[in-house]
């Protein structure tokens, strides 16, 4: 990293000059946008000057307990999303249980395995790794699952009645579930499945970017960015498994049948 | 028809607002249920055929429905819903054997070529007769039938019932819900009244 370019606040005022004019050509056109721009602007300003020192002192302090705690919440606050974006949710606590017990079965666990043997970082816990690994697994693992989810909660509703003529005619649930359930897998692998194809040619990531800006060979920052995307497709890939089978499990009983009144109506009006 | 031993038998059958009832249909019976809308009689074929959680026992000749797993269960004692499910785009898949079924279908008023129509160009009265014979295809030994000729006309109707007086002559046992006061009286050999949770025999 020896010819990495440190950024000074003046070159980020400089920056933010271009989303000032933005905000005055919203202001100047009546787009109604300046109020929205500013408070994201803000916020982004604020979140990210907080989680860079919440992980410098995390760096510093090298407490595995500290990183234990911040890698928990992560998963938490990503269950907690995964449960928002489902219009249709499975009621009381499995709700916001699958969903966030499929992260960190998936995304937690494929993390730690990359710590312990592809990275190798010593301690394996090291935040400086595990942090921004598990924070690119958690995000997509979190995206595909609540996808996945959403589809099969809106598919199983609205096909009600042909599910329940295939369990009528002899079929058991996973059988007369399965083109709900395929449908649902199908968008929640959709956005990885895309990322793969389009990664290098259409999008450079941010990671290899980042890496290549700060002076790492850009072959080396390929190799870390092919790590990452293994593991982003392998943690999304069995975390929407876990999270579907879970919930058509929940959905159904050991009777064959569909437990509708497991599932939240969604709401009439926005 | 032995009344004393019945093909499907029903105890002290309880869910939701129905229930306790108990009673039976032989071999070779029909019984017809009848009563105002919303006192729960699709609600209680879905409890016989357990597509809801339910209480009670039922049985259908020496088969105990607790002793099997659902889905032989729904085999042995068949029903029809009111509304016709669907999850293909055409009908011949929704079978188990088209071929076999193709010959059936001037049985119910449609044309043998109905087995290669496309599920989306349906009527629901095509649809609710197309959803009759896949739910005989199994051959139950009970049928429940949920309002069968509902959608159709008179001429249909008719031939819908003989091809049921068919069934019945073969010892199968129909447990059928109908609105309509002179089918009940076409084919029933019992009618049954369900009203406030309960059932009562209604004097033929």
């Amino acid at each position: 990293m020896s010819n990495y370019i440190a950024l000074t606040y003046t070159d980020l005022l400089l920056a933010s000059i271009f989303l000032v004019i933005n905000g005055l050509l919203s202001l100047w056109l009546h787009l109604g946008l300046e109020r929205k721009l500013a408070i994201a602007a803000v916020r982004m300003v604020v979140q990210l000057i907080l989680v860079g020192l919440l992980l410098k002192s995390l760096f510093s302090i090298l407490s595995p307990w500290l990183t234990l705690l911040v890698a928990t919440s992560m998963v938490l606050f990503a269950g907690r999303e995964v449960w928002a974006r489902q219009e249709r949710k499975l009621r009381g606590l499995w709700g916001f249980g699958i969903g966030t017990g499929a992260m960190a079965f998936a995304g937690a666990g494929i993390t730690v395995i990359a710590l312990t043997t592809m990275i190798g970082s010593d301690p394996w816990w090291t935040p400086r790794f595990a942090l921004p690994v598990l924070g690119m697994v958690l995000g997509n693992t979190m995206n595909g699952i609540s996808l996945a989810l959403d589809a099969l909660h809106t598919g199983i509703s609205r096909e009600r009645v042909s599910i329940e003529a295939q369990l009528l005619l002899g079929q058991t649930r996973w059988s007369a579930l399965r083109p709900v359930l395929r449908r649902a897998l199908r968008s929640g692998f959709m956005p990885i499945i895309n990322a793969m194809g389009a990664v290098g040619i259409v999008s450079l990531p941010g990671m290899m970017t980042g890496q290549i800006l700060s002076g790492v060979d850009p072959t080396e920052a390929v190799k870390y960015q092919l790590l990452v995307m293994f593991l982003i497709g392998g943690a999304t890939g069995l975390g929407v498994l876990a999270a579907t089978f879970g919930s058509v499990w929940r959905l159904t009983d050991e009777r064959d049948r569909l437990r509708l009144e497991r599932l939240t109506k969604p709401k009439d009006s926005a | 028809m032995n009344p004393e031993n019945p093909l499907l038998k029903v105890r002290a059958l309880t869910r939701l607002m129905i229930g306790p009832v108990s009673f039976g249909v032989g071999a070779g019976e029909c019984v017809a249920i009848t009563g105002p809308s919303g006192t729960g009689k699709s609600v209680l074929l879905r409890a016989i055929v357990d597509l809801d959680p339910n209480d009670g026992q039922v049985q259908a000749g020496d088969v105990i429905r607790a002793d099997v797993p659902a889905p032989d269960w729904r085999k042995t004692v068949a029903m029809l819903p009111a509304e016709s499910g669907w999850w293909l785009d055409h009908v011949a898949p929704h079978f188990q054997a088209p071929d076999r079924i193709r010959g059936q279908l001037p049985l119910v008023g449609l044309p043998e070529t109905a087995m290669e129509w496309e599920v989306a160009r349906l009527s629901t009265g095509e649809k609710h007769r197309l959803a009759l014979l896949r739910c005989l295809e199994g051959g139950p030994k009970v049928l429940l039938l949920d309002e069968p000729t509902a959608a159709l006309d008179h001429d249909t109707t008719l031939q819908i019932e003989a091809l049921l007086k068919q069934q019945l002559d073969q010892g199968t046992a129909i447990l059928i819900v109908t609105h309509d006061g002179t089918q009940a009286k076409r084919l029933a050999h019992r009618i049954l009244r369900l009203e406030d949770g309960q059932l009562q025999r209604v004097a033929a």
